[in-house]
């Protein structure tokens, strides 16, 4: 089983991701370089966070359109299991994988902290191993993470049951405090708050287990016993 | 841009005949205050530079600590005043990216940013405030971006500062000792310009530093892209793991004319440059232009012609702009030539080493008077004081500020920002803490009482995580060293390093000095800054939750060390008195006893009491827990004073111990069996700080009250004024 982390010009959490996934939860992955062909292989996907492209722009909008988004699109129409993290995030909004936008935080304040989502569908890849409404002491960081969604999107978001983390406290404003999303599919989850900042007790302030939950929940989407 | 009539006649005899424009302007550029360091280098020779984990090497622009199992940790510290004064964005953003840049140079990666940040008075001065929103801001755009952790700081404001900003940046970088770069070159290889091109940014910077604040020289101010910054790191990494680069050098203050004669004269060679070959920003730059120019994002890179095209690869791999700008010579000079026509021809060694100044120095004047005050009367309400206390812009929470810098990256980040010291863990199983300190206002009533409590303070505040203290960095900024009294505080304070880290044994491992800091309004107060690294073999001290019925024991003595307490100057408006001083002695018995005690993992918190004094540790560690206290100022250990002052004193060498109540017996014993000064002085309970003695209620502030003052009059200060 192997899970391709694609790394972008600004990617920063491309090796934070990577530990995380290899030397805690020992799936085996690759860091793949935005203008290679993914290579064969794969199981599952993870677009970083970061600062693709430095923000330029808009977060996220060119990154969407390396050359390995082609691929990425390819595999998620296929079912792929593809989780975007912040930038990551940014980036599958863009390259229309995910509906929506993220812009400016309420605050126009880069924001760094500690804060808590609570799990809205534990149907995909990613929270398979959490319960509905368990909360999730987690990071975030981000200036341009406030989701938004015409009251079309949203309803059609709620519809589908395509809202998979909202924030348990008001952090930036997002519609309907959404901190992250899945594709009608649900394969594809998009996501502000860092699970890889989140999964290990020794930097977590609060509880690790539930973000490591989104990572045994791959394991398990994936076929690999812990 | 000009040299004094002796320096002018020193380099006319050193090459035998009058230089051209351009050689002028690059040893210009050079010499400067800023780059060469003439008023300064004779006295820092005093400061102890070895120690068993100390690393050095040619040419090195971070200091190099040894952390065992293969590992190093590099650490550096430089400060960008005068373009953040001007421009604090671009200032402050730019003087992360060189910070960064001298880490990368030794080969490391950098892991982590702190900053310390000084501005005049954000209550009453909205250019203050305007330049404190916008350094915070360019800080966090640039350190975020390149995905280094901000993880550490300190902040004060001060009139002093009024019209100007101290952005004091140091940046610590980790990795293997077998891939630090060993900086050697042999004739023939290659001089590779790499990263951002060369525009007509940050012309003559380095004088512009070197002079004091007096026009706003923008065009002196340099341009950030950190996402070039980005870039170039990833490239340098990537090109040391391929053993592409035999030595390295960033382009700082002086841009080419420092970054080639530094380099020729680190490695005994000389280079011969084309300018013809820089890539460039702007057409139609002189050859000063681009000799002085400080454009960011820009590293010297000496390969050889085996691994030249790897290198080249690397580049084009991050699409990163680079230039093979000269060859290695075995001549020892730094030739500058346009395609065929020769511009310039120096020694290197001359340039590279201007000569040194002996400046004269006396002692202050205001310094015989300072200590003599008539102590202010007590105020009514203590209560009172205390929330102003906890308003007050240099003691309130910083998290308005840290909260905007991302300091989770990299997923090292421990023990976080607003703690004693941040810690990191590191890749061989140990941690790392990091803090730095300064403190204007006790370095103007004695420079040399003053600098020794910041070395003190940043120590203790290390080992509040259980680290143990293994190198430091200072950085000394003052103004106008032509004045001899501005001198004499310079000389007192490295005096004063020095004999602290000799009595303590850490090594200074790197450092900066800043002078010419003043404005029309004069110069600003000694401000030296100290960091300090410790290093945890076993698990670090996060603080843990206190509970109810939690007890608190003091340790250290407090005394009548009130001059330049934030009580002083904030609530009596009163500049004088007697600054805390640090009995070294003493102070190196009870930093070993609370390391060990930590060590025995019996203590819950381990908080140091400082800039506030008693009162404002205690409140601090209620606000941060959510619970009340009830504390019997009679038992603290102290010379004979008033309450407010047993309060407010601001004396070092003390810290607080929250410990479970089970533990008493132990932790006490072992700390009277030490013989440290202690006391057990009260329990955490109920919603209110408390303090009270014999017969009466001192104090009693509600925590939630106390809470958001503390929390959230930075932030009010600066986005409502």
């Amino acid at each position: 089983m192997k899970v391709a982390v694609i790394v972008f010009p600004g990617s920063n959490c491309d090796r934070d991701m990577y530990h995380v996934l290899t030397d805690v939860f020992k799936l085996e992955s690759q860091l793949v370089w935005h203008t290679d062909e993914l290579p064969k292989g794969m199981d599952a996907i993870v677009l970083p966070g970061g600062f693709s492209y430095g923000d330029r722009l808009r977060a996220g909008v060119i990154a969407a359109h390396s050359p390995v988004i082609k691929d990425v699109k390819k595999m998620a129409e296929k079912g792929m299991p593809v989780l975007g993290v912040c930038n990551g995030f940014q980036i599958l909004v863009e390259s229309g994988l995910l509906p929506g936008a993220l812009l400016k935080n309420t605050s126009l304040n880069f924001m760094c902290k500690w804060t808590e989502i609570i799990v809205k569908n534990n149907k995909t890849p990613f929270t398979n191993k959490l319960q509905l409404d368990q909360r999730i002491p987690i990071a975030i960081a981000n200036g341009e993470g406030r989701y938004y969604a015409d009251e079309e999107t949203l309803s059609s978001l709620k519809k589908n049951n395509q809202i998979v983390f909202t924030y348990a406290e008001q952090v930036n404003g997002a519609s309907l405090d959404i901190a992250g999303i899945c594709n009608k599919e649900g394969n594809v989850v998009g996501m502000m708050p860092h699970p890889e900042r989140s999964a290990e007790q020794i930097i977590n302030p609060g509880n690790a287990k539930p973000a490591s939950l989104i990572f045994e929940s791959l394991l398990s989407t994936l076929g690999v016993t812990a | 841009m000009s040299l004094t009539p002796n320096e002018s006649e020193y380099l006319e005899n050193k090459i035998g005949r009058k230089p051209n424009l351009l050689e002028l302007q690059i040893v210009a550029a050079e010499w400067s205050e800023h780059c060469s360091y003439k008023s300064s280098k004779k006295h820092l020779k005093i400061l102890p530079k070895n120690g068993e984990r100390v690393i050095s090497g040619p040419g090195y622009d971070s200091g190099v600590l040894d952390v065992g199992d293969g590992y190093v940790v590099t650490v550096h510290i430089e400060s960008h005043n005068h373009p953040s004064a001007v421009e604090p964005y671009g200032g402050a953003a730019t003087g992360v990216g060189g910070v960064i840049r001298d880490i990368l140079s030794a080969g490391t990666r950098p892991i982590a940013i702190l900053d310390g940040l000084r501005f005049g008075n954000i209550e009453t001065d909205s250019h203050a405030r305007w330049l404190f929103k916008n350094a915070v801001r360019g800080i966090a755009d640039y350190g975020n971006c390149l995905g280094i952790p901000t993880i550490g700081g300190e902040i004060e404001f001060d009139d002093c500062f009024t019209n100007y900003a101290l952005v004091d940046v140091a940046s610590v970088g980790f990795g293997k000792k077998e891939k630090l770069i060993r900086n050697r070159a042999e004739k023939g290889d290659y001089v590779v310009l790499i990263g951002g091109s060369t525009g007509r940014d940050g012309i003559g910077g380095s004088q512009f530093a070197s002079d004091k604040l007096e026009a706003e020289n923008r065009s002196a101010v340099q341009i950030p892209d950190p996402f070039i910054e980005k870039l170039v790191i990833e490239v340098i990494l990537e090109a040391r793991n391929q053993q592409c680069i035999k030595a390295m050098k960033d382009l700082g203050g002086g841009g080419l004319s420092c970054a080639i004669s530094e380099t020729a004269d680190a490695l005994g060679v000389g280079i011969e440059l084309d300018l013809s070959l820089v890539h460039k920003r702007e057409q139609n730059m002189s050859p000063s232009e681009l000799m002085v120019s400080e454009s960011q994002e820009r590293m010297l890179v000496i390969t050889d012609e085996k691994k030249l095209e790897t290198l080249k690869k690397i580049c084009e791999k991050f699409r990163v702009p680079y230039s093979v700008i000269g060859r290695i010579t075995d001549d020892s000079m730094m030739s500058v030539v346009s395609g065929k026509n020769i511009l310039a021809t120096l020694p290197s060694q001359i340039v590279a080493n201007a000569p040194l100044l002996d400046r004269p120095s006396s002692k202050p004047k205001y310094l015989d008077t300072i200590e003599k005050i008539v102590k202010p009367e007590t105020p009514k309400d203590l209560s009172v004081t205390l929330l102003k206390m906890l308003s007050n812009p240099n003691i309130a929470s910083k998290q308005w500020v840290y909260t905007q810098y991302d300091h989770e990256v990299g997923i090292r980040t421990v023990v976080k920002p607003g703690n004693d010291a941040s810690v990191l863990r590191l890749d061989n199983g140990k941690f790392l803490a990091a803090k730095i300190d300064g403190n204007s206002k006790h370095c103007y009533i004695n420079p040399r009482d003053g600098v020794m409590g910041c070395f003190d303070e940043a120590c203790r505040n290390v080992i509040c995580t259980g680290a143990k203290p293994i190198g430091m960095v200072d950085h000394l900024q003052f103004g106008n060293p032509e004045d001899q009294e501005i001198f004499w505080t310079f000389k007192e304070s490295v005096q004063s390093i020095t004999d602290y880290a000799k009595y303590f044994e850490i090594p200074c491992v790197g450092g900066k000095v800043s002078l010419y800091n003043e404005t029309d309004n004069g110069p600003i107060k000694p401000t030296p800054l100290i960091g300090v690294l410790g290093l945890i073999d076993g698990k670090p001290l996060i603080p843990k939750k206190i509970e109810n019925n939690d007890i608190l024991i003091i340790v250290g003595t407090t005394k009548d060390e009130l001059g330049g307490s934030e009580y002083y100057e904030y609530v009596h408006n009163l500049v004088g008195g007697k600054c805390p001083v640090v009995d070294m002695k003493y102070s190196k018995e009870i930093q070993s006893t609370i390391l060990a005690l930590v060590k025995n993992d019996v203590v819950k918190v381990v908080h140091d009491c400082s800039k506030g004094g008693l009162a404002v540790a205690m409140s601090k560690l209620c606000i941060l827990n959510e619970i009340g206290c009830s504390i019997t100022l009679d038992k603290v250990p102290s010379e004979k004073l008033r309450p407010d002052e047993l309060l407010f004193s601001e004396s070092h060498s003390r810290f607080l111990l929250v410990i479970n109540p089970e533990k008493e017996n132990e932790v006490m014993s072992f700390l009277k069996q030490k013989n440290v000064p202690c006391a057990m002085i009260g329990k955490f309970t109920d919603k209110n700080i408390i303090f009270t003695n014999q017969t009466h209620s001192i104090m009693d502030v509600r925590v939630d009250i106390a809470q958001e003052k503390w929390l959230n009059s930075l932030g009010a200060f600066v986005t409502h004024g």
